[in-house]
């Protein structure tokens, strides 16, 4: 199994990620540079947090446009497995592989803090090792996080079983409440049609090491290596 | 004798305006209007920030630099999931 993560200029949880994925056994991991159009034979592409760009015009406008995510598209729609984690997440909203946009936070601030989800679909290449009373205590660290798409696209998401995350409180209670940033219906993360492409908010990249005192993020990495023992 | 046209190629002006949709709040205004009784005007509300943006267009008419201005928008600068743009040329 061979790991792509693809590293832009600004983009910040790069190796952090790639520590995380050096972890999975029998795994290869390469770092992609956002210049070069050769995706390296990878089987997976993971797109890390960050500001690519700085943020300019919006988060993930301009990184869409970059070399590299004219090959990773092609990928994807050849249903190459994504995937893309903050500002990761906001670049393939961006670049049209996921529905919706990510919008400045409701409340106006950058937020930094552990959060709560629930699995919405446990069938996923990233969420098989999840069932559906996982609750998993994962970081965010975002300004602009809000989810959000028009009535007919969140109808679309919801009937194809597209969410992947909603925020929750400790209990596994999806509320206002124990809702960060004012993303609609609580989602923290979404998976194309194809459920080959998938993004969301929160980091399981920081919380996959015993050192870091959580490893609630590490029942993703796993799923992701359980996906592909089964190929 | 073969007639020569001359295509002359002038150079406009978008002026482009990026709003957040009208449905949608804007947290940012929100928070600009939520300045305006610090500064004296409790009088002014409901204020939208949004973005503007002017670049110059090589074309050979008007139509042809909104058309541009156009993909402009619709390709990078604007998201249309949380924006609508508005655009006006210039010849210089």
């Amino acid at each position: 199994m061979k790991l792509g993560v693809v590293i832009f200029p600004g983009s910040n949880c790069d190796q952090d990620l790639i520590n995380v994925l050096q972890t999975i056994e029998n795994a290869e991991v390469v770092k992609l540079w956002h210049k070069d159009t050769d995706l390296k034979n990878c089987d997976f592409i993971f797109l890390p947090g960050g500001f690519s760009y700085g943020d300019y015009l919006r988060s993930g406008a301009i990184a869409r446009y970059s070399p590299i995510m004219q090959s990773v598209t092609c990928f994807a729609n050849e249903g190459g497995y994504v995937m893309g984690i903050c500002n990761g997440f906001q670049i393939l909203c961006e670049a049209g592989l996921l529905p919706g946009a990510l919008l400045r936070n409701v409340n106006r601030k950058f937020i930094c803090e552990n959060v709560y989800l629930i699995p919405a679909n446990t069938e996923l290449a990233i969420t098989n090792k999840l069932t559906k009373n996982s609750i998993l205590k994962i970081p965010i660290a975002h300004g602009e996080g809000c989810f959000y798409a028009d009535q007919n696209t969140m109808k679309e998401i919801l009937d194809n079983e597209q969410v992947i995350f909603y925020y929750c409180n400790s209990k596994g209670e999806i509320n206002y409440e124990s809702n960060p940033n004012g993303s609609l219906n609580n989602i923290a993360g979404i998976c194309n049609k194809t459920k080959n492409v998938f993004g969301m908010m929160p980091h399981p990249e920081r919380c996959a090491d015993i050192s870091l005192f959580n490893t609630d993020g590490k029942a993703i990495f796993d799923s992701i290596k359980e996906n592909f023992s089964l190929v | 004798m073969q007639q020569s046209y001359i295509f002359a190629v002038m150079k406009y002006v978008a002026e482009i305006n990026v709003m957040p949709h009208k449905n949608l709040l804007d947290p940012q205004g929100k928070a600009v209007s939520g300045s305006m009784a610090a500064i004296g005007l409790p009088q002014v509300s409901n204020v939208r920030v949004g973005k503007h943006i002017s670049l110059e267009i090589e074309a050979l008419n008007e139509n042809e630099a909104f058309q541009k201005a156009d993909e402009a928008c619709k390709k990078l600068l604007a998201n249309q999931v949380m924006e609508y743009y508005e655009i006006s040329i210039h010849s210089i």
